[in-house]
This record gives C-alpha cells, structure tokens and sequence, in this order.
C-alpha cells in the first residue's frame, strides 16, 4: 500500500456548506495536500509531469497481471482487497483539455474504465472506494458527493485542467448529488454510458449519451460472468456438510454401515450438489425465461424440478414406506436449498428494489428454513426407522 | 428480455409534480426508463420497472422525488437481520445519505 494513502485530516481543506454535518476530521488544515496514487503499482507505466506533481500513467492495454487478477476476483480470490489507490492517473498523454473520467477504486472498474478507451488522452480521477466496484459504492454512498469533492480538492485537478467537466458512469448517480458537486466544486458532472464499451461512441458525439446506453440491461453474459462467485460461496457449507450427509448415511438402514453410507450417504451429498447447480448456475442462467418474478419461486421449481429428475434416475421404490418418506426429504429439501441461492442472486441482479426484495424474503425465508429443517428431520428419521 | 420487472407494487417511488420543473435530470440518470417527459413536467411511465436505487431523488435539483433507496439485495438484508452492517460484497441495504427517508430495516 502506498503510504500518501495513510492520510489522516490533511486533505479535507474545503468546507462543505451543504453537507457540513457529513464532513469529518478537523477542518483546520489550511492548505489541501495533493495526494498522488503509488507510481510502484504494477499497471502503472510511467509518469506523467503535471502541476500538482509527477502523477501515474496508465495505459489502456490491460497486461497479463490485470487479466489474471480479474479472473481470480470473479472466483472471489482476493475480490475484497482488489484496489488501486485513489487519486488522479494520466491515460497516456492528456493535456489541459483532455476529459476527465471518474471511477471507483475496485481495480476491476478501474481496468474495464481504460480498456476501452485505447487511442483516448485523459485523465481519470479514482475515487476512494474501499475497493467496491462503482454501483455498490454509490448505493452505499462511498462513491459519494463528498469523496468526489474532497478528491477533487486533493488530486489537484483543478490546476490540470482547464475545463471544469466530468464524466462520471450513470450508475454512480445513486451516490452522487450533480447540482451539489457543481455548486461546492464548480465541475459539472456529466453521467456517461452506463457500460464503458459504449464510452467511444459517447465520447464522439460531443458527450451525449443514447437511450441504449442508459438503460440497465442482464444479458447473458453479464449473468454468466456471475456464477462462479454464487458457486464458490454456496461451496463452502456445502464442503462443510458433505461429510456429515455421508456419516448419517451410513446411520441405520438395511445394509452395513459403507454400504449405507455409499448408497444413502452419497445420493445425500449429489442431492445437494444439485442443489447447488439449480440455484447458482441454471437459474443465473435462466433467469429471464423462468417462471414466477420472485426469485425464491424462480429458484424453487427449479430445485423441484431437478429433485424429480434426480429421484427418478435413483429409480425409487415408491411402493414401499421407507421410499415414499426418503422422496419426501428431499422434495423439501433440495428445492429449498435452490431457492435460497436463487433469493440471493437478487444482489446480482440489476433490476430488483429493496423493498421487492424484502417482501419476497418476509415469506420464503421462513419457507426456505421450514422445508429445509423438515426435510432434513424426515431424511434422518427415514435413516433411523429403518 | 431487455425489460426484466421484479415484483408487482412495491416500489416506494414518489414524484411531487408540483415540484418538478422539468429539468429531465431524472430521466438522465434513471436506468430503467421509469420517468417520461410529459408538456411541463416528467410522469411515472413505469413505477415496477423502478429498482429503488436513488438516483433520480438524489440528483433531483428541486426534491421533487422521494424513494426509499437501497441496494436489492438478499443476502445484505440477511446480514442486517443478523447485526452484521455490511454483507461481503460491501453492500448494506441502506444508502448512504439522504433520500427523503432511509430505507431501514424491514420487519
């Protein structure tokens, strides 16, 4: 980490007439300190001499170590402390006039920002945001109006150029305050493209944004880049459950206990990896074509549906008691797993409100929870009739 | 595809169109084509497809627009359920500042 970062009161000079109350720190500090991101960070390539000092350049060709790194974050390795340091970077040559682009400082925002903008002088102002990608940040308020103010102040981006324009992603409007930022800082906040591939285009048409471009759209690929971080979570418990499934297996039942074990135990831990693929692979997959809207219900047939399948390759013995209550189990139980993986890719997703969300849960969680424990009783206790 | 809408009546968007000068900010920042352009002033063209992120009432020069903001998002309303604030993926269901009210805990 580089240690300009290790900041304290020093770079909060301005004040905030509006959201004075927000403002931390001591106001004291005459004179803001311009903080420049680490010029030792692996994708910075050179540096660029500019008033407020040498700053960092970047380029907008991704080397193989920012390939790499995205690869892992989308695996959830590394993904929490996956940033580049805030302040003001210089792709390739800018000058005065260049534009300015403003990012969140998730390395992975920072990285898709430059890709697209080969050929482009500018700068882009990277704002501190613990490392979460733009749309979190903004709904969280990190990549908020005061952080653009402050680090407006403390990039010296006010000596560089001499427009008093920025480009910021439409969905960092949830955090910030347009007419708030012009009125404390004297920039106008232009809300690009959505997408940064649509960049170019926006930029050479004066800045002027589509009806495409601003439209938040789920196609597949975005839904797909997805799953393994909804797999790599759902896989922890489920590492931590197989062994006990294959103990209770072995529990009770006609046979031995590895034969049980190996029959009921083992039909047990594939009974939850299906699970797991209905609810964090086919639904992300699925989703525009399933039916019902809640995700929960989504999920749930889902999880029905590759319960049937799964109990008629077991080719179940529904004559008899002991079948007919092991089916039981896990129709309760495997759709309610999906269900939940499902409800939670609801995070993911780019069209669910909060209060959507909270409504559907008020009723399947207390359902999800119920069919689980149920399901899982009856499981055992078909084990231990028996 | 392009019009994927989640649950039916639930959005807590509102518009004050007395309020509203017709500035088209909203319309700017909303990504999902919730507000129309009507003579003098923006409409609700399509209160469902609203997924309550708050940018239309925060860039709203004229507080003409309130909604409970906050990030949809089940497994960040399980952590606040739990007292943990923030879920991993650092998103915590309510927003960050002000909208007009605070999208609190549920239930």
């Amino acid at each position: 980490m580089n240690n300009t970062e290790k900041r304290s009161c020093s770079e909060n000079k301005i004040s905030f007439p509006i959201i004075a109350e927000d403002s931390i720190c001591c106001s004291a500090a005459t004179e803001a300190q311009i903080i420049i991101p680490g010029l030792d960070q692996q994708f910075v390539d050179g540096t660029i001499n500019a008033s407020a000092g040498n700053l960092p350049q970047v380029s907008s060709k991704l080397k193989w170590q920012d390939i790499w790194g995205t690869f892992k974050a989308r695996f959830g390795v590394g993904r929490m402390d996956y940033t580049v340091d805030p302040g003001l970077y210089a792709l390739d040559n800018p000058d005065n006039n260049s534009p300015v682009f403003v990012t969140a400082n998730y390395k992975m925002s920072f990285d898709y920002l430059r890709r697209e903008l080969p050929g482009r002088n500018a700068w882009i102002l990277v704002l501190d945001t613990k490392g979460i990608n733009v749309w979190c940040a903004a709904g969280k308020g990190t990549f908020g109006t005061e952080e653009l103010v402050r680090r407006i102040e403390s990039s010296g981006l006010k000596k560089i150029v001499s427009h008093r324009k920025l480009i910021l992603p439409q969905l960092g409007a949830p955090g910030v305050a347009a007419h708030i930022v012009k009125q404390i800082s004297g920039f106008k906040v232009y809300y690009g493209p959505i997408r940064a591939q649509d960049l170019p285009e926006y930029l050479d048409a004066g800045m002027k944004t589509t009806p495409q471009m601003r439209i938040m759209t789920f196609p597949l690929k975005e839904r797909a880049v997805l799953i393994p971080i909804e797999v790599m979570a759902a896989l922890k418990p489920f590492l931590i459950i197989t062994p006990i499934l294959f103990i209770l297996g072995g529990i009770g039942g006609p046979a031995g206990f590895w034969a049980n074990a190996f029959n009921y135990g083992l039909f047990a831990v594939l009974a939850f990896l299906c699970a797991i693929i209905a609810g964090a692979v086919i639904h992300p997959l699925l989703l525009p074509y399933l039916p019902f809207r809640a995700f929960s219900m989504k999920g749930f047939a889902l999880g029905f549906v590759a319960t049937i399948i799964l109990l008629y390759l077991r080719n179940i013995n529904l004559h008899t008691g002991t079948g007919r209550i092991e089916s039981l189990a896990w129709i309760l139980i495997v759709p309610a797993i999906s269900s939940y993986l499902a409800m939670n890719f609801t995070g993911c997703s780019t069209y669910t409100s909060l209060s959507g969300v909270k409504r559907e849960m008020r009723w399947a969680l207390p359902f999800q929870l119920a069919a689980a424990v149920c399901g899982l009783a009856t499981w055992i206790g078909s084990r231990l009739i028996t | 595809m392009k019009n994927l809408i989640y649950l039916k009546n639930v959005v807590t968007l509102q518009l004050d169109e007395n309020k509203c000068t017709g500035c088209e900010m909203c319309l700017e920042v909303c990504p999902h084509e919730v507000f129309k352009m009507n003579s003098s002033h923006v409409v609700i063209q399509n209160r469902d497809a609203c997924m309550e992120c708050g940018a239309c009432s925060r860039n709203c020069p004229f507080d003409a627009i309130s909604v409970e903001s906050g990030v949809g998002c089940a497994a960040a309303v399980i952590n606040s359920l739990l007292g943990r604030d923030a879920s991993e993926c650092g998103c915590s269901i309510e927003a960050g500042g002000s909208s007009n009210k605070q999208g609190g805990c549920c239930c």
